[in-house]
């Protein structure tokens, strides 16, 4: 959390008036029981009315001024609270920008949009709470104790007894419920994800007419979530007797020395009735600081958590000088591996591959043969761990990554497309694109005819996640933004999975013919959709157990011959 | 509409009190509890103040009378510790009890709602339902509880004992607590605004966050950083200042009661000197008393204040809590319903028509006749109907006319859980409960012992990377858990092949199995479709061959049916469909 402070440094005015502004509020306060104090002695005890009327007049005056610095104390704290956590937020936000996939894969999106989000909320929360009242809390409990030291030492030493009690009773039982909170929130997270399930597998539990034993599940753990609930419950409920007690006690006990100090003359009524007074200020505040205290740690909690996103290192640099490569091959592997962080096996281990420009590459294999992880390696979405490639002749790590993003188009397995109309998602891939450029990019990605079918055509405003589109159409959108800024190297990653035969066909048959100088890596499940590439690489668990085209490879590649046996079998027969 | 919002309210306290009075007992001791500890600490204060007017000056203190009056002091505050404690506990347990049966009752109404009710709300809100809303209702609940008994009877408590003492003062005090209330509400009222436009904008930047961080592969591989900070800053800009104008604005509620609170301390103040000096009214003993009590007596109002908040926000939870409880059921299964045993899997469908909205047709006159054992494999275009046959065939919605009968009998009359446990059903999407491979695999057939389930996951190949788990059939496993879609679908394969019901549904089963494994697994396959009605839908023409009947289905009707051979000799759709993809 400590870390995070630097972004408060532009607030620092507010962060340190709020606080002060609060003292001032509390050292008002303190007074009152001082003027009722002299209205007692001096007031009733000469039955002066107009000194009375003159103190209820200060009274009122402490108040008004208490109120304007509260009011102070309040608006500050709300800049200095927010303007930092807008300030953090934004941070993050450019921070997540700069992590590379890997990165992102270890921490994983819904862990990133919870720290963006409800972190971020619980941290501002936090922040105010403290500049406003963590330092009112004390100065009240402690200002009390002085106060009460200027009225009676041997009263006030009641107070020392009495604060520390407090403080052991209030923060002890805080100290017990906190783990135990935290026990039930997972407890709570249980039952959430037991419901989560439910729903999501509604059609596989009727299938099995596994609702009785679901239900029992639930019962159960619901049930221990309540078990738990109740014995906190139960704890937490004792803080409130406790304190009550605590002072109701020292109250009796200050009357009574009280009474000893006033028989033999040392303090007198009007003074009792302050310390009294003080006595019933301290309370309040100590419950409040408890409460606050739990907000805080929590808010800490988040706060740890966002800095430590903000900690992890970017593990993809990139210099920032442009290079001009140039060579015979466009691509080139040379003994490439790749093993994922954590993973303890390669993904792709030993992997030579040489393409010329305009050629097209078909990569095939099986699930998890390491086909998607040659291409984003490709692409430089992850740093081969052994090995290195090259792009015209020049390493990838040589190339800034705007350069290196802008030589590729990227269509990947999984179609995503934003909230926005038809025209601004194409020009993810081209920020300038003309209209007769993203036409002419729909009308080779096959997705033309639909398009003009929407209402306002390029305005056709798409929904979060392009709900309102069907997956082929969502396929082909993407496969249009990938060919508007007119890449040097298109990447394929299945991308026509919810294409049927015939527009896959199709979509093949325009690439090749509009688009023959742009080198071209299809990686797909379909022999069908490869067959016709320059080069087949053929994957299986990570290595390439063939490379060449289909004729050869059928003969000389059992993998390759199997895939495409399974495919086409009765087919040869018939 | 604010009316209708009005009877939902009252509906869900009603509704809420039915839940809470299965409690009546404990509830009964807590209102008791709660009266007896707030008329004790209102009375501890009389007693101190008694104590203080016995002390009146130098060398003149009743020490005697004072102890009496302390020690009584003393016993009350134990007493009033004690039945404080206890109430608090029978709040807590109320409270949590309230929600572990609603809770409950809410998941069973999953169980028994339609099919059609789950697929056309949003998981999330119905998880919210279920988990925030009910953590809301039971805080509400929890906070109305205790808050609000003691609150009420707190303030008619002060009220009495005040009047007990002197009217006048009580007079002064009561005039001018409302105005506490009055700046609560003003501040609350005007703030709600902005609270309003803040939780507008949050939403806003939550959902570009979503999107973004959702995709933010998509993100790099675009290099579209840049425009992404640059419309985050646009929004994060514009919440920041409606934060601080909310947040700032609502804190003002604090400072400014606190300051009509000093205001009527200063009164009674004030009054009560005035009144000993004047007129002897009361005892210096007896303006402390007061003046606690002006400080006891504002701290319920804005209590209730916010209690009633909290309580509007509770109900308003309980309404979409109880929405769902109360939503209606699926039809439940006829009186006489058969029970469907060893079907012979003659499955008929007959003039059937069926859309998901009235304005949308979608399935029309459909006639199918599944002869027991036969392979039907269902092909077309995404929409065509293929997936919503199949929410037919097992019963998870019900058609609107005409007729499905499986061996003869109307499928309204056999059994839901029989009927569906005649099929056996792998889906393209893939479901995995969390627990072991095991518990996974025994759906369909709880009692199966270990060799069965062992030879069913060598039948699918399963058991080649179940054994190279940590712990082989004992594994916890979740749908979020590391396996690949295609074990995951070998998994659900497994399932069907441990159960093995007279019928099948195959919803691209194989979709995320690779070519090579599916080869080899074919023949535990066909052993599978041996003597089985099956359905089979599926992309890959190599699967689809192999049916005895082919359906092409194109917006809801059956344009095609027949052999593979036999439909490529026509030259239909299938045909065009068959032959596209050697078509480069």
């Amino acid at each position: 959390m400590r870390k995070l402070l630097k972004y408060m440094n532009e607030y620092k005015k507010e962060a340190f008036l709020s606080p002060f502004f609060k003292m001032v509020e509390a050292i008002f306060e303190l007074f009152v029981p001082l003027v009722v104090a002299a209205i007692i002695d001096n007031g009733i005890g000469r039955a002066d009315s107009s000194y009375v009327v003159k103190m209820a007049l200060v009274m009122f005056a402490l108040a008004a001024v208490g109120l304007v610095s509260s009011l102070t104390a309040q608006y500050f704290a709300a800049k200095a609270a927010i303007c930092f956590t807008s300030k953090v937020r934004r941070a993050l936000f450019e921070h997540i920008q700069k992590l590379s996939y890997s990165e992102l894969d270890k921490v994983g999106t819904s862990t990133l949009l919870t720290r963006l989000t409800s972190d971020m909320n619980q941290m501002q929360n936090g922040v105010n709470m403290v500049l406003r009242l963590f330092l009112r809390s004390p100065f009240i409990v402690f200002g009390a104790m002085i106060m009460a030291f200027t009225i009676d030492t041997r009263s006030a030493l009641i107070f020392v007894v009495t604060i520390i009690l407090l403080s052991a009773v209030v923060f002890g039982i805080m100290m017990v419920c906190i783990p135990l909170y935290e026990k039930i929130q997972l407890g709570v997270d249980g039952v959430l994800s037991a419901t989560r399930e439910n729903l999501s597998g509604a059609r596989v539990i009727r299938a099995f007419c596994n609702e009785e034993s679901e239900l029992r599940d639930f019962e159960d753990k619901n049930a221990i979530l309540t078990a738990l609930q109740n014995f906190t419950g139960r704890i937490s409920a004792m803080t409130n007797p406790l304190t009550l007690l605590i002072v109701n006690f020292a109250v009796i006990v200050l009357i009574y020395t009280g009474g000893i100090e006033v028989n033999s003359g040392l303090i007198t009524t009007g003074e009792v009735i302050a310390l009294y007074n003080y006595m019933s200020q301290i309370l309040v505040e100590l419950v409040k600081l408890a409460n606050l205290i739990i907000t805080v740690t929590k808010a800490a909690a988040c706060g740890d958590r966002i800095e430590a996103v903000l900690e992890i290192e970017p593990s993809l640099t990139s210099p920032d000088e442009e290079v001009k490569g140039s060579g015979k091959y466009i691509v080139e592997f040379k003994n490439v591996g790749l093993r994922y962080r954590g993973a303890s096996k390669d993904s792709l281990t030993g992997l030579d591959l040489k393409v010329k420009k305009g050629e097209t590459v078909g990569v095939i294999g099986g699930t998890g043969s390491g086909k998607t992880s040659l291409v984003d390696l490709l692409a430089r979405f992850y740093d081969a761990t052994s090995g290195e490639i090259l792009i015209n002749g020049v390493d990838i790590k040589e190339y800034p990554q705007p350069q290196l993003r802008s030589l590729f188009g990227v269509v990947a397995q999984k179609s995503a497309l934003f909230k926005g109309s038809i025209r601004s998602n194409i020009r993810w891939g081209k920020a300038d694109a003309s209209d007769s450029e993203i036409m002419a990019a729909l009308d080779a990605a096959q997705a033309k005819e639909f398009v003009e079918k929407k209402e306002g055509v390029l305005d056709y405003m798409i929904e979060q996640g392009g709900k309102n589109l069907s997956g082929g159409q969502r396929q082909r959108l993407t496969i249009a933004r990938a060919l508007v800024g007119d890449p040097d190297i298109l990447i394929l990653d299945d991308s026509s999975s919810a294409l049927d035969f015939a527009t896959d066909a199709k979509l093949r048959k325009t690439l090749r013919n509009r688009f023959s100088d742009k080198t071209v890596f299809i990686v797909s499940q379909r022999t069908s959709s490869i067959q016709h590439a320059d080069t087949i690489v053929v994957l299986d668990d990570g290595k390439a157990v063939g490379i060449g085209k289909h004729e050869e490879l059928l003969k000389t590649c059992g993998v390759y011959k199997e895939i495409y046996d399974s495919q086409f079998k009765k087919e040869a027969v018939s | 509409m604010k009316g209708k919002k009005k009877t939902a309210r009252k509906g869900a306290l009603k509704k809420t009190l039915a839940h809470v009075s299965r409690y009546k007992l404990m509830i009964a001791a807590s209102i008791l509890l709660a009266a007896g500890t707030v008329t004790l600490t209102l009375y501890v204060p009389i007693l101190i103040g008694r104590a203080i007017d016995l002390i009146v000056g130098k060398g003149s203190v009743d020490f005697e009378a004072m102890l009496r009056i302390l020690a009584k002091a003393a016993v009350l505050v134990c007493a009033t510790a004690v039945m404080q404690w206890v109430m608090n506990i029978i709040n807590n347990r109320v409270a949590f009890l309230v929600v572990r049966d609603v809770r409950n009752e809410a998941f069973a109404k999953l169980q028994t709602l339609p099919l059609s009710y789950i697929d056309s709300h949003v998981h999330g809100d119905l998880v919210s339902r279920i988990i925030a809303d009910v953590d809301q209702f039971s805080d509400g609940l929890l906070m109305g509880f205790t808050q609000f008994f003691t609150g009420v009877v707190t303030i008619i408590g002060t009220l009495g004992f005040m009047l007990s003492l002197d009217w006048m003062i009580t007079l002064v005090v009561v005039i001018l607590t409302p105005a506490s209330l009055f700046i609560a509400r003003g501040i609350a009222r005007s703030t709600f605004e902005y609270f309003k436009t803040q939780s507008e904008i949050r939403g806003e930047q939550t959902a570009l966050l979503d999107e973004l961080i959702t995709n933010q592969r998509t993100v790099k591989a675009f290099a579209h950083e840049e425009q992404a900070i640059s419309d985050f800053d646009e929004i994060n800009e514009r919440l920041t200042k409606a934060s601080v104008k909310a947040v700032f604005f609502s804190s003002l509620t604090n400072p400014s009661t606190r300051f009509v609170n000093s205001l009527i301390y200063a009164a009674v103040a004030l009054c009560g000197a005035v009144a000993i000096i004047k007129w002897d009214l009361i005892t210096v003993g007896e303006l402390t008393c007061f003046l606690s009590y002006a400080n006891q007596y504002t701290k319920p109002f804005n209590e209730i204040s916010g209690v009633i908040t909290e309580l509007q926000n509770a109900l308003a939870c309980a309404d979409r809590v109880f929405e769902l409880i109360e939503a209606e059921p699926q039809t439940p299964d006829k009186e006489n319903a058969r029970r469907l045993q060893n079907a012979v899997g003659h499955v008929e469908l007959k003039d059937v028509s069926f859309s998901y909205t009235p304005d949308v047709k979608l399935i029309e006159h459909l006639d199918l006749d599944a002869k027991p054992g036969m392979r039907i494999a269902i092909v077309g275009p995404t929409g065509c109907g293929k997936t919503t046959l199949i929410n037919l065939l097992m019963r998870f919605y019900d058609i609107d006319s005409g007729s499905v009968s499986v061996d003869g009998t109307d499928v309204r009359d056999i059994t839901r859980s029989s009927l569906r446990r005649s099929y056996g059903m792998v889906l393209q999407e893939t479901w995995i409960k969390t627990g072991t491979v095991r518990e996974n695999i025994v759906m369909g057939k709880p009692d199966a012992s270990d060799e069965e389930i062992r030879a069913a996951a060598r039948a699918t190949h399963a058991d080649r990377f179940i054994d190279r788990l940590p712990e082989g059939y004992d594994t916890v496993i979740s749908d979020s858990s590391s396996l690949s879609q295609g074990q995951k679908q070998l998994l659900c394969i497994t399932r069907v092949i441990l159960s093995l019901p007279p019928m099948l549904i195959l919803d691209e089963a194989t979709s995320s199995i690779d070519t090579r494994t599916e080869a080899i697994i074919q023949a535990s396959f066909a052993k599978m479709m041996e003597g089985r009605t099956s359905f089979i839908v599926a992309h890959r023409l190599s699967t689809i061959r192999e049916a005895d009947v082919i359906l092409v289905m194109k917006d809801g009707h059956i344009i095609e049916q027949g052999a593979h051979a036999e439909l490529l000799k026509k030259g239909g759709s299938y045909a065009k469909l068959y032959n596209s993809q050697f078509d480069v």
